[in-house]
């Protein structure tokens, strides 16, 4: 594999960042509880992770380390205010909707993450990829989640209705855990198991083990 | 190594950064204002038609809009006023003004407003020749902030067509459950006033008992929302009072909208 391509492709499957590096969860509870919205998400996600590792990377030469951290969140901040008036402009229905999570895209992990950890350190087109690979492999997962959620919450799959809800005369009564935020913790649970039995390398050793009852041993002494 | 880390060069740095985000964001800002203004008219005008129930998903809103008629009433005197044109008035501006404005005691400032305009822009939709329905803007506290919205009632003036919010702060899920269309689809039929004009809707706690004879003008509460729910009553009861549209709603049902 070229090395683009690998850094294009491995945050999709192989080092996802919700899922093998859970960052960006928040977002991922809160805006999935239909796939419109969170398509919309995905694509400012991505749009914002990608220019910011450009470029962050453009002027990585140039940013004195004491203030990196505060370039870096000025750059993202900026990039977030711009999607956040673009999508006023053009979608105001779902800039209602997504509202405050547009805003919360700059506290995204996933986002200063992929400007420290990689942008800082390579070129700008590799840092491009890899910022637009990373908001792919956001995008997958949430994309997963917002399906289930929709499916079992409301019936519809992207707003048409495949299974008749019991309100509206059919017979599919909605499961309302679905359409709230919680939900989406069980379908990231499932998600991270499944992906680890596929690919059985994510599986991380334990960081301790359980000793034994101590106060066995201590019985002796007492 | 070039030496980033010189006080000069991270002024540099920090100034140039600041000026190149902030000229952009400028830019965006006054470029795209047009637009975005133009969506929230047409977020506004969407929410007054979907009040009085007469949006459809086929016909544009602009469109549908031209049937309703916007007119400024003066809330003290109930009557209509010509002397502000439509597109001078700003609701913002005018409860601020101390000269448009009056300041509520704690007694009658039951929605949490502290100041009310005296001036409000009121909807009438017509059927042909007859009136059709009457949209109010109201607005009042809940939990975290100002809830605005419309209230739209049928020609006898104390039945609703319905209430929509458009702007809210209150928690999805619990108090943003104002904007859930089955809590919406309660609201059409409700009465409002009395027999006597007593104002007597109200958003209960729990569910409406159907059998109570006050069944008519109660609304089934919202669970876990209490206060969204009091502070819903409570505009309600502030707009279709005395110091709200009450002198409005007196002289339209004494003129029987002949004149208008």
């Amino acid at each position: 594999m070229s090395k683009a391509k690998e850094v294009l492709l491995n945050p999709i499957f192989n080092d996802n960042p919700i899922a093998l590096q859970i960052l960006g969860i928040c977002s991922a509870l809160a805006v999935t509880g239909n796939l419109y919205i969170t398509l919309i998400m995905c694509v400012a996600l991505t749009t914002v992770v990608t220019l910011s590792n450009l470029f962050v990377s453009l002027i990585r030469n140039h940013i004195p380390t004491n203030i990196r951290i505060i370039v870096q969140i000025s750059i993202i901040a900026t990039l977030v205010m711009l999607v956040d008036e673009v999508l006023q402009a053009f979608d105001y229905e779902s800039s209602k909707t997504l509202s405050v999570f547009v805003g919360l895209i700059v506290t995204n992990c996933i986002v200063m993450g992929r400007a420290e950890a990689f942008a800082m350190k390579n070129g700008p087109l590799m840092s491009a990829i890899d910022g637009f690979g990373n908001g792919l492999g956001y995008s997958v997962i949430l994309i997963v989640i917002a399906i289930i959620r929709e499916f079992v919450g409301a019936g519809t799959f992207y707003g048409i209705e495949i299974m008749p809800l019991t309100t509206n005369g059919g017979w599919y009564l909605a499961n309302n855990f679905f359409l709230t935020p919680a939900s989406s913790f069980f379908i990231i649970g499932f998600t991270i198991w499944a992906l680890r039995q596929w690919k059985t390398e994510q599986i991380e050793e334990p960081e301790f083990k359980i000793s034994k009852n101590s106060l066995e041993g201590e019985k002796g002494a007492a | 190594m070039n030496n980033n880390d010189t006080i000069r060069k991270t002024l540099i740095v920090a100034v140039s950064l600041c000026l190149v985000c902030s000229a952009l964001i400028s830019f965006s800002a006054v470029e795209l204002r047009d637009l975005q203004e133009a969506n929230k008219t047409l977020d506004k005008q969407s929410k007054i038609l979907s009040a009085a129930g007469l949006l459809d998903d086929e016909t544009d809103v602009t469109e549908l809009f031209q049937s309703i008629e916007a007119r400024i009433v003066n809330l003290e005197t109930g009557e209509f006023d010509s002397e502000i044109s439509l597109t001078e008035y700003e609701e913002s501006a005018f409860s601020r003004n101390p000269a448009t404005s009056i300041e509520l005691t704690s007694e009658n400032d039951i929605a949490l407003l502290k100041r009310r305009e005296n001036f409000q822009t009121v909807y009438l939709h017509y059927n042909v020749d007859s009136l059709n329905a009457v949209i109010l803007p109201v607005r009042g506290y809940g939990l975290w902030g100002t809830m605005k919205g419309y209230l739209a009632l049928e020609p006898d003036l104390k039945t609703i067509i319905g209430l929509e919010f458009f702007d809210h702060k209150e928690t999805p899920g619990l108090g943003g459950e104002i904007d859930n269309p089955k809590w919406k689809s309660i609201w059409k039929g409700k009465e409002v006033y009395s027999d006597s004009g007593d104002i007597l809707i109200s958003v209960i706690k729990g569910s409406v008992d159907k059998s109570s004879t006050l069944a008519k003008y109660q609304v089934d509460g919202l669970s876990g929302a209490t206060i969204t729910s009091n502070g819903v009553t409570n505009l309600l009861s502030f707009w279709l009072g005395d110091m709200g549209y009450g002198p409005l709603i007196d002289r339209l049902k004494q003129s029987e909208v002949k004149d208008v």
